[in-house]
C-alpha cells in the first residue's frame, strides 16, 4: 500500500538551519531511509544524508528520528501511524556539516587515545593462545559498527560540551573495558580510564544500551565492570592491599 | 590577557544543528521518571513513618525486616541478642536502616532510575537535562557511589539475618517448632527476593569472577559468574520486587501486631 507520508526534515549546516515540511511518497515495508531517499531524488537534489550499506551494518545513516537516536535504515516506516509527522534531525551531539550529516571526528580523536592492544609474549611454538571462554566477553563489544548512536544519546556529552575534553563515550569506554578483559592484553586500563576517559563521569543511566542497534548491553557488560575495576584499583584497600602482596595480581 | 567564554551548554553548543526544542520526541517519556519518583516517594515516606513508629514490628514469632536485626535492649524481638542500650529517641530500626538504605542508594540499578527521575540527569534519553554543569560521580559526594560493594557484604549479612528470621517463624508463639502460618510464608518470600536481589547486583558479579580476565583459569568463579550474570540481567526486576516485598512484609507484621488482622495458620 502507498500513502502519503508527512516529513519534517532538518536543512541547513554549521551557520543555521530549519525543520522543513515535505510530503513523500511512502510504500509497504519500506524504512525510513528510503522514504528520505525518494525525497532526495524527488523534491530535494541537494539533501546531504550519509549512508552506505542500508542494513543495519555499516552505522552511516545514523539521524535522530522524532527526537530518537536511530539508525534510518532500521527504522521501519510501518511503525508510525500514516498520519504522523516523522521528524528527521541530524545527531544533535557533534557539529553538523550538511542537513542530516554531522562531523563525528570527536569519535575518532578518542579511539586514537586509547593505549593499543598490547599483547603479552608469544608461546614458545610462536602462538598466541586464549580460550573461547576468556574472550566471550571482549567478542560481545566487537559486534559495535560505530554508528556513535550511544555517543550522542549520551547526555554527559550531548548535554555538556565542555566534557568532550575529559569524557570518551560509551562507545570507547566499551573499548577500554574490551582491552581490559582481553585475556592476552598485558596493560592495566584502570588508571586511564579514571584519568583520561572520564568513566567516573558516567552516571549508568543507560541510555546508551537502549539505543545500540547492535543490542550490545554497554552498560551492565562494559561501563559498570570497567567502574567496578577502577573501584578496585582506587578505591577499595582490601583489594589494593591484596595486589600489592602479590595475592591479587591484575589478571 | 585573554578570556574564554565558556560554550553554551548542550545541543544549543556552536556548530551543531540550530533547533531550539529541548526535545524533538513524541512519546510519553516523562511517564517512567514520574512512575519512579511516585514509588520511591511512597516507599521512602512508609519507610520513614515506620521507622520513627518504634511500635508493631513484633509479634511472635514474627519480626519486620525493618527492625531486623534486633540489637538494642529495647527492641522487642527475641531473634537477636541484645549489643547495647541506645538513647530512647532513637528507634531500634534507626540503628540498622543505614545498611539497606545504603546498599540500594548506591545500587547501580536504583542510581539510575534516581539520577532520571528525581535529579531529571537525564530524565528520558534524548531529553535534555536542566542544569549547565555535570561532573558525574568523579566528586565528592557522588564519588561515594564507589563503597557500593561493601553495602553489598554487609546486606549479605542482613539477608543471611533475616533468614534466620524467617526460619524462627516456624515456631509457635511459645516457641515450640511445628508452626507455619500466612507469615512464615511472608517472611520467607522477603528473605528469599532479598537474596536474588543482593546477588543479582553488579558489585557481586565483579567480585565473583568479573575481574578475572582468564576464566579457564578459574572454572568454579567463571561457573559462579555465569549464574550471577544469568540474575544480573533481572536485576531491575529483583530490585522493585524486593522493595515491595520489604514494605508489604512490614506492613503484614504491623497489621498483625496492631489487631487489624489474625494470622492464616497452616499447622
Amino acid at each position: 500500500m502507498t500513502y502519503d507520508a508527512k516529513l519534517r526534515v532538518w536543512r541547513g549546516d554549521a551557520d543555521g538551519g530549519e525543520l522543513r515540511d515535505f510530503t513523500v511518497e511512502a510504500n509497504d515495508g519500506e524504512v525510513v531511509l528510503d522514504v528520505i531517499h525518494r525525497l532526495q531524488a524527488t523534491q530535494a537534489g541537494d539533501l546531504a544524508v550519509r549512508w552506505n550499506c542500508k542494513a543495519g551494518k555499516c552505522g552511516s545513516c545514523s539521524a535522530e528520528i522524532n527526537g530518537r537516536p536511530r539508525l534510518m535504515c532500521l527504522t521501519r516506516m510501518s511503525t508510525f501511524a500514516e498520519d504522523d509527522v516523522i521528524t528527521v534531525t541530524p545527531m544533535r551531539t557533534f557539529p553538523v556539516i550538511r542537513d542530516l550529516v554531522t562531523d563525528v571526528s570527536y569519535n575518532y580523536e578518542k579511539a586514537a587515545q586509547i593505549p593499543a592492544f598490547t599483547p603479552q609474549p608469544r608461546d614458545a611454538d610462536g602462538n598466541h593462545r586464549m580460550q573461547q571462554v576468556d574472550v566471550e566477553r571482549p567478542q560481545e563489544f566487537r559486534k559495535c559498527i560505530e554508528c556513535f548512536l550511544c555517543q550522542d544519546v549520551c547526555h554527559v556529552v550531548r548535554d555538556h560540551e565542555d566534557n568532550k575534553k575529559v569524557f570518551a563515550g560509551p562507545r570507547f569506554l566499551m573499548r577500554l573495558a574490551e582491552l581490559d578483559m582481553h585475556p592476552l592484553d598485558n596493560l592495566d586500563r584502570r588508571k586511564v580510564s579514571q584519568e583520561n576517559f572520564g568513566v567516573g563521569m558516567c552516571n549508568i543511566t543507560k541510555c546508551c544500551s537502549e539505543v545500540c542497534p547492535e543490542g550490545i548491553h554497554i552498560t551492565d557488560n562494559a561501563i559498570i565492570p570497567l567502574k567496578e575495576r577502577v573501584v578496585d584499583r582506587k578505591y577499595d584497600p582490601i583489594t589494593w592491599l591484596g595486589a600489592k602482596i602479590g595475592r591479587r595480581p591484575h589478571s | 590577557m585573554t578570556t574564554t567564554v565558556p560554550a553554551p551548554a548542550g545541543t544549543g553548543a556552536p556548530g551543531r544543528a540550530t533547533i531550539a526544542a529541548r526535545t524533538l520526541r513524541t512519546d510519553r517519556w516523562w511517564v517512567q521518571p514520574a512512575i519512579t519518583v511516585g514509588v520511591l516517594v511512597a516507599f521512602i515516606v512508609y519507610s520513614t513513618i515506620r521507622a520513627f513508629e518504634n511500635a508493631n514490628y513484633y509479634v511472635e514469632p514474627y519480626i519486620s525486616p525493618f527492625y531486623s536485626p534486633c540489637i538494642t535492649t529495647a527492641c522487642q524481638g527475641d531473634t537477636f541478642p541484645k549489643l547495647f542500650s541506645g538513647p530512647s529517641f532513637l528507634t531500634p530500626a534507626l540503628y540498622i536502616l543505614i545498611v539497606p538504605l545504603g546498599f540500594r542508594l548506591t545500587c547501580y540499578y536504583y542510581r539510575k532510575a534516581y539520577y532520571r527521575s528525581f535529579w531529571l540527569s537525564p530524565p528520558a534519553c534524548a531529553v535534555a537535562e536542566p542544569r549547565a554543569g555535570y561532573s558525574g560521580e568523579t566528586r565528592f559526594p557522588l564519588v561515594f557511589q564507589n563503597v557500593h560493594r561493601y553495602f553489598f557484604l554487609l546486606g549479605l549479612v542482613f539477608n543471611a539475618i533475616l533468614t534466620y528470621d524467617a526460619v524462627l517463624s516456624f515456631r509457635d508463639h511459645e516457641g515450640r517448632w511445628g508452626h507455619m502460618g500466612l507469615g512464615t510464608l511472608v517472611l520467607l518470600a522477603n528473605a528469599t527476593l532479598l537474596w536474588l536481589y543482593s546477588l543479582s547486583c553488579h558489585s557481586c558479579r565483579h567480585i565473583v569472577g568479573g575481574r578475572l580476565n582468564n576464566f579457564s583459569r578459574h572454572p568454579m568463579r567463571y561457573r559462579f559468574w555465569t549464574l550471577v550474570s544469568k540474575l544480573n540481567a533481572r536485576h531491575m526486576q529483583f530490585a522493585w520486587v524486593s522493595l515491595f516485598g520489604v514494605a508489604l512484609t512490614d506492613l503484614y507484621v504491623r497489621l498483625l501486631a496492631t489487631g487489624t488482622i489474625t494470622d492464616l495458620r497452616f499447622f
